[in-house]
């Protein structure tokens, strides 16, 4: 396993109250990497020091490293944008910008120039349009505000929004968790199909989504990484005796 | 819990307790009839308070009209009550004069706060400026005026009107005979400072209406955030801030105190910032029940105060909606 983003001795403070301890974790390239455990136990927390949404929140601390390609995102010279550039995120419900279905996905390409002409930017919207399975929905009204389309639509508008900036590595934080089964069912296997590009780590609260999406696992409890390794271990041989209680649905 | 329980559990209860016991049903509904009514009407208070006001003033402003069209009095640039000329327009200029130039100082400084505290500031730091703003907001109208007197107008008569004559002569706007610092300026900038508190409240109000996780949407694919309130937050909030900025300039139309002791209050149109001016609150306030004796003087006063009503009226109703809009009901 080549690890894209390596964590260590990570340590998370809202305020006074700790909420992530020590976390060791490696994250494999090009796979999903799912997060597990109860609620409340630094699972978004975890998730939001990977883009450096952490410092977002007034009163937050963070110690220790998170390396993304051996590269440190918290070191003094990093621009805080490049790694936000670079990591995507699908959040717990799709917000959809206050402007058009196209201009929601130029967004980011036109922050950061990323294109020569209009045409360029046109081919590009419709291309991470056709990725997210949106183009053929929304091809006639593309200058239409993105607030029209249903939840399901704005969520994967979403996804083309963040894969337009081309980043490595997408996360989502239970990015199905406002969706009805079949939008659910969508996004799901779209993240199947992306994590042959890109790297992903999802939070879930769902058992079986993580069982249908993990090729690796992260089991949390109260701020600390109890287990982690690749699904099939985890899932089927749980070393730690809490993991086990939650895969038997007693947590 | 189910009506039936309600009942079931309440009259034992009453008993054991030894309480008198509760009215009737029909009397019960009877008393909430009454309330809802009562409270009703007084609820409606103040509207028939501002119809009964509007129609007053509109009746005692009666007898001028049917001397004069109401444009001649409008248009009118001679204000000479002795000699039965009444013109207006120096009245309603002035009133615009001295409330663009305070609305358009006031505007870029208060964005910028409201900007700062809704979108940069920690929250510790907002929580000690919010009472700050609302003290500067409770400071007596009359006390800015002598602030205005004491250090505005001399600042603007000695410093400001040489210095724009000097560099700025060439424009008109800012060329003046008028030596002293009374002047539209002045009355700007005491303007300015009185409705910022207001309008800086009312803004961040509104930014604060753009939900976070919008921000976040924008900052996670790596936009700063300067560019997020360009593109995002301003975007979004555009019609609440403009209507907060129109309800600020209706302050600013009404204020009269401050403005009238430091604008010199001569009757002429004005042609630069550093001219006099007469808005239409000082025009009421200096001279409402003096020489009534003067043949439709009282009309012309209170044609004024009805002019001044129905425009404040007009921009107030259209940016409280607006705002009602956006801010749904926590704005009262
Ligand atoms: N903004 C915040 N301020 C203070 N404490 C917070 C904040 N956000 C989360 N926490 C605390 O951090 C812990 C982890 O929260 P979170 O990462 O949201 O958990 P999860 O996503 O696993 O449900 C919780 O105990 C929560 O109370
Ligand atoms: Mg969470």
């Amino acid at each position: 396993m080549e690890a894209h983003i390596q964590v260590r001795n990570l340590n998370a403070f809202y305020g006074k109250t700790q909420s992530l301890k020590d976390i060791n974790i490696e994250i494999p390239r090009r796979q999903i990497t799912v997060i597990m455990g109860p609620s409340g136990c630094g699972k978004t927390t975890l998730l939001k020091t990977f883009n450096r949404f952490l410092e977002l929140v007034d009163d937050t601390k963070i110690t220790g490293e998170v390396l993304v390609d051996g590269r440190n995102i918290y070191d003094r010279d990093v621009d805080v944008t490049e790694v936000r550039k670079c990591i995507g995120l699908l959040a717990q419900r799709p917000y959809p910008l206050p402007m058009s279905i196209y201009e929601n996905v130029a967004y980011g390409m036109h922050i950061h120039r990323m294109k020569n002409s209009r045409d360029e930017y046109r081919k590009a919207v419709r291309h991470y349009l056709e990725v997210t399975g949106l183009y053929e929905e929304v091809k006639h009204r593309l200058m239409t505000p993105a607030t029209s389309l249903s939840i399901g639509q704005q969520q994967r508008l979403c996804l083309a929004r963040g894969l337009a900036v081309e980043p490595e590595i997408i996360l989502g934080d239970e990015p199905t968790s406002a969706l009805d089964p079949i939008s659910s069912q969508h996004i799901e296997r779209l993240l199947l199909d992306l994590k042959q590009d890109y790297t992903i780590v999802v939070v879930t609260h769902t058992l079986r989504q993580a069982k249908r999406l993990a090729d690796y696992v992260i089991y949390m409890y109260m701020g600390e990484v109890l287990e982690s390794g690749p699904a099939r271990e985890v899932f089927n041989n749980p070393r730690h005796e809490r993991t086990r209680a939650y895969l038997e649905g007693q947590i | 819990m189910s009506l039936q329980d309600i009942v079931i559990k309440e009259q034992p209860n009453a008993q054991k307790e030894g309480r008198p016991s509760r009215p009737s049903l029909a009397s019960r509904r009877r008393q909430e009839r009454v309330a809802g009514r009562t409270l009703f009407i007084i609820t409606l208070l103040p509207v028939i308070l501002i119809v009964l006001i509007t129609a007053a003033l509109a009746m005692r402003f009666w007898p001028i009209l049917k001397e004069y069209s109401l444009w001649e009095l409008v248009s009118g640039t001679v204000w000479k009550p002795m000699q039965g000329k009444f013109g207006f327009w120096p009245f309603i200029a002035g009133t615009f004069w001295v409330t663009i130039v305070g609305v358009g100082l006031a505007v870029p400084p208060c964005l910028l706060t409201a900007l700062y505290l809704s979108e940069y500031a920690r929250a510790a730091t907002r929580a000690l400026m919010k009472p700050l703003l609302d003290l500067l907001a409770a400071i007596p109208s009359v006390v800015y005026g002598v602030w205005g007197v004491v250090a505005i107008v001399p600042f603007v008569g000695d410093t400001l009107a040489p210095w724009c004559k000097k560099t700025l002569g060439f424009i008109p706007l800012f060329t003046s005979k008028n030596p002293t610092g009374y002047s539209i300026l002045a009355g700007g900038i005491v303007l300015a400072v009185m409705i910022a508190p207001f309008i800086i409240a009312v803004t961040y109000e509104v930014l604060a209406t753009v939900s976070q996780g919008l921000r976040e949407a924008s900052l996670a694919v790596g936009a700063t955030r300067w560019q997020t309130i360009r593109a995002i937050v301003i975007r979004q909030t555009m019609p609440g801030i403009v209507a907060g900025v129109v309800l600020g300039a209706t302050r600013a139309l009404g204020e009269t105190m401050a403005v009238l002791m430091v604008v010199g209050n001569v009757p002429q149109v004005p042609k630069s910032i550093f001219d006099t001016a007469y808005p239409l609150p000082a025009l009421i306030a200096n001279n409402y029940g003096e020489m009534m004796s003067i043949p439709l003087y009282d009309a012309a006063l209170l044609g004024a105060a009805f002019m001044l009503l129905v425009i404040v009226l007009v921009f107030n109703v259209v940016s409280t909606l607006v705002l009602q809009r956006m801010l749904g009901r926590r704005w009262v």
